[in-house]
């Protein structure tokens, strides 16, 4: 069916990873999630002078089943929430997520009833880019990271294994409420 | 119509060791303004006066301040004397309905204030109609304007005045199913504190503050 | 071939043999009901997340065929309680929230509400005059990247691909202006209580000159290419009709209203920041249509450039000029310069403030712990933004704190038109009458 299930081992693997991750990258499809501000300095960066044509993402998919990024520009409301995780699961598989300005990342100056503190509530985020709004050229250092990401991401077994591994670093990091900065 | 503000500076818990701690200021709500009004406003007065003979029975007030007028009529009357200013007085436009929520104002404690632009005669005057708390209910206003209906579904929506009359009244900002009334004073901000490597910051409606 | 007859599974004999046709149960009543219906009603559901809603707009819509016969409009997407935060903060830094209402008009937002205040605090005269110059000339760029934004969504739901690139570039001349003035290209908080957040900084006057002769020039690319092209004024001719009848009660503003041939605009009949001191026309049409809204759009760009050459002529005399507010009471203290860690107070006040002038740290530290206090009582100040009549309700209790701020914004009440625009055309004319009237859903719901 997909690749996932035709992989084959070992050195061939690495290569096909890395053919895979390469191709993937270089046409990440954005569907249009722009709720706000951001979604202005999105279609800025879309536009002439901040060109996303050169990464091949200047179609911003309509429709999410033909879309493999999610750039959630703006605050997502309570209302919005369901919408959004909706949105995301029509995606397919492989899929991206990057939470556009503070109030995507983390509900940025709206610290209230009606904004959700985070889209990662709601959704699993790959990149949080910070801005109120970000500039365009920052929203493409994001898009440009997550392009880098993606080229690293590992299939089959050796997939496997680094999620393994990422777990146990988490297992044995220290929590957040225990990490003491300047301030405690 | 406000909380009274005690001491100096407002800040609740400090070491204010002044003696000034002790001041109590009071805010005083503008009293009703006597003829003449000043501006364009006598015309208005006398022109609703003369279209409307129950002029002194509906109005409870009348406050010029500030450059602008605001008529406090009483809730029964307000379809009437909307009609009249709308067909009489030529005030065309409505601006929408906004409302506040005046928890001190024993009895009276929901406002809903219309402001109305005169297109012919570029004149603005401002109508409040106060309710309590108990008895939310405003008549509605959007077979006078039709544009009022989703200001009307949206004070509401944000401070629970019911208008009688309006053709369907939900609401509009919030989820459809969501309890209580958002701008109310009595409603929490809804913010959470946020924290990180060990410091704390306390949501807005939480952090010192000078009233 | 059982010759019972099986209700749900009748047969009858066609030149390619014998059809079955398998029916379940309550499928019967459906299909004799639905039969029975005149006409095919189908509901249609443009959800909040459609590429030609011009934002989270959510379309209810109940189609005969392809004719629209009833629309209705979900909104509330976007609800941010920004009117409810601002009774947490001071009134200067309430600047910074109602900025983020109505995105692509910040300026306009700021200018409503800081009228307002000043309305409150009783210094609409004192704001010095080149405060009033800049807020002027700041709010006319703003037009323009607002109607940019307008024209090139509208065109792209629409179909035309190329006017988005073209108003997209023109906007980021003007951006580029925002970013040399107040240091952001979206959402600056520039306009204050009391003034300007900060002076122009050098080469201010030149440079907008030259924008504005740039501008004049690419504004023709959209309207060659537009303006008298059939297959636009196909689409939008006829189509998204509103009368004055209808707009006037729906207390509709704005481009809309003025399609409809009334010169209903707030800088000429009600000048405020010193608009009467401007030359400058009424863009109107009489076709009431969304080809006279695009006309309009079109043709106050040119008149925003007129405003901001006048404006420019000023500046060119006011150098040097306060840009706050001489109460130092009220005036925000800060004066902006760039350092090595970014944009912060400049060390010539920090030196001021420190060493020289008590008054000046009892000020600074007053103003920006506490805030200033703003005299108890009501205003309604409103500007004439690109959308229409955008308007703050401010009540003050005598704090430093916003009791109550409501915006009426025109999106929210040009928005209510949608139904009345639409029903009983297609449902393509949807798309054409919403982009017209561009509502700004981030106005829409605060």
């Amino acid at each position: 069916m997909g690749l996932e299930e035709k992989l084959p081992s070992g050195i061939v693997l690495t290569s096909v990873e890395k053919l895979a991750g390469y191709m993937r990258k270089n046409s990440l499809w954005p569907a249009t999630f722009g709720l706000a501000c951001c979604a202005i300095e999105m279609m800025a960066a879309g536009a002439g002078r901040y060109d996303l044509a050169r990464f091949g993402m200047e179609v911003f998919r309509a429709s999410p089943r033909q879309a493999d990024l999610m750039i959630v520009a703006g605050r997502v409301s309570n209302k919005m929430a369901p919408v959004l995780r909706q949105i995301y699961d029509q995606m397919a598989a492989p899929k991206w997520v990057i939470a556009m300005g503070a109030c995507a990342s983390s509900g940025g100056m709206f610290n209230n009833y009606a904004i959700v503190q985070g889209v990662d509530h709601v959704v699993p985020v790959d990149i949080y880019l910070p801005g109120c709004p970000p500039r365009p050229e920052m929203l493409m250092d994001a898009i440009l990271k997550l392009h880098d990401q993606i080229y690293d991401e590992k299939l089959g077994p050796n997939r496997e294994k680094v999620i393994k591994e990422v777990e146990l670093a988490a297992m044995n990091a220290t929590p957040t409420h225990q990490l003491k900065g300047l301030l405690a | 119509m406000t909380q009274d503000q005690q001491g100096m500076f407002g800040a609740a818990g400090t070491g204010d060791t002044s003696g000034y701690g002790g001041l109590v200021r009071s805010a005083a709500s503008a009293g009703s303004a006597q003829r003449p009004f000043g501006g364009y406003f006598d015309q208005v007065a006398d022109d609703l006066e003369r279209a409307y003979p129950d002029f002194a029975d509906a109005i409870e007030r009348v406050v010029v301040d500030r450059g602008e007028l605001t008529l406090h009529i009483k809730r029964e009357r307000l379809v009437e004397v909307a009609l009249i200013l709308r067909d009489k007085l030529k005030f065309e436009m409505s601006m929408g309905v906004s409302g506040v929520h005046y928890p001190e104002d024993k009895n009276r404690e929901l406002h809903a204030v219309y402001h109305l632009l005169s297109v012919t005669n570029n004149q603005r005057i401002r109508l409040e109609v106060s309710v309590p708390d108990t008895d939310p209910h405003i008549p509605s206003l959007v077979e006078v304007w039709a544009g009022s209906n989703w200001n009307e579904r949206e004070t509401f929506d944000m401070f629970g005045i019911i208008f009688d009359g309006h053709p369907g009244l939900t609401r509009i900002l919030m989820p459809d199913d969501w309890q209580g009334h958002p701008q109310r004073k009595d409603y929490a901000l809804g913010g959470i504190a946020v924290e990180y490597k060990g410091a704390v910051v306390p949501p807005p409606s939480d952090r010192r503050s000078y009233k | 071939m059982s010759t019972y007859a099986d209700p749900y599974a009748s047969s009858r004999e066609t030149t390619e043999g014998t059809v079955f046709s398998v029916t379940g149960g309550d499928w019967d009543s459906l299909v004799t009901e639905i039969g029975q219906a005149k006409e095919e009603r189908v509901v249609v559901n443009m959800g909040p997340q459609h590429p030609s809603t011009h934002g989270v707009l959510r379309l209810v819509l109940e189609l005969e065929g392809e004719t629209v016969t009833e629309v209705r409009c979900g909104i509330g997407y976007l609800h941010t309680g920004i009117e409810k935060n601002i009774e947490f903060r001071n009134w200067t830094q309430a600047t910074t929230f109602v900025t983020r209402m109505d995105y692509l008009a910040p300026l306009f937002n700021e200018a409503a509400y800081c009228l307002g205040v000043e309305k409150l605090l009783g210094i609409t005269n004192d704001v010095p005059e080149k405060a009033n110059v800049i807020r002027v000339m700041m709010m006319e760029f703003n037009r323009i990247s607002s109607h940019m934004v307008a024209l090139g969504t509208g065109a792209l739901e629409l179909g035309a691909l190329s006017p988005m690139i073209f108003c997209f570039r023109e906007r980021e001349k003007v951006l580029d202006i925002f970013e040399f003035i107040s240091g952001l290209r979206m959402n600056m908080a520039y306009i204050r209580p009391g003034g300007v957040a900060q002076d122009l900084p050098a080469g201010a006057v030149d440079k907008i000159l030259a924008t504005v002769k740039d501008l004049r020039h690419s504004f023709k690319d959209n309207e060659k290419l537009l303006v008298g092209n059939s297959i636009w004024m196909k689409r939008t001719e006829g189509i998204g009709y509103l009368d004055l009848a209808g707009a006037t009660t729906l207390g509709v503003t704005g481009p809309v209203i003025r399609a409809t041939g009334l010169p209903l605009d707030l800088r000429k009949i009600q000048p405020y920041s010193g608009y009467e001191n401007y030359k400058f026309d009424v863009v109107t049409a009489d076709t009431c249509d969304v080809y006279g809204r695009f006309l309009i759009r079109i043709n106050e760009l040119e008149q925003s450039l007129r405003i901001i050459e006048q404006c420019a002529e000023k500046l060119k005399s006011l150098e040097g000029a306060p840009v706050m507010v001489a109460d130092k009471k009220i005036a925000w203290p800060a004066q902006l310069a760039i350092g090595a860690d970014g944009m912060g107070n400049s060390l010539n006040h920090i030196r001021e403030i420190m060493g020289t002038s008590m008054e000046s740290l009892i000020h600074h530290f007053k103003l920006v712990t506490e805030g200033f206090r703003v005299p108890a009582g009501q205003v309604y100040s409103a500007v004439e933004s690109p959308r229409g009549e955008l308007g703050a309700h401010v009540v003050s209790d005598g704090g430093t704190r916003p009791y109550r701020v409501h915006f009426r914004e025109p999106s929210f009440n040009n928005l209510q038109s949608t139904s009345a625009m639409c029903e009983g055309s297609m449902v393509a004319d949807i798309i054409g009458a919403v982009a017209s009237i561009d509502p700004v859903m981030g106005g829409v719901d605060r």
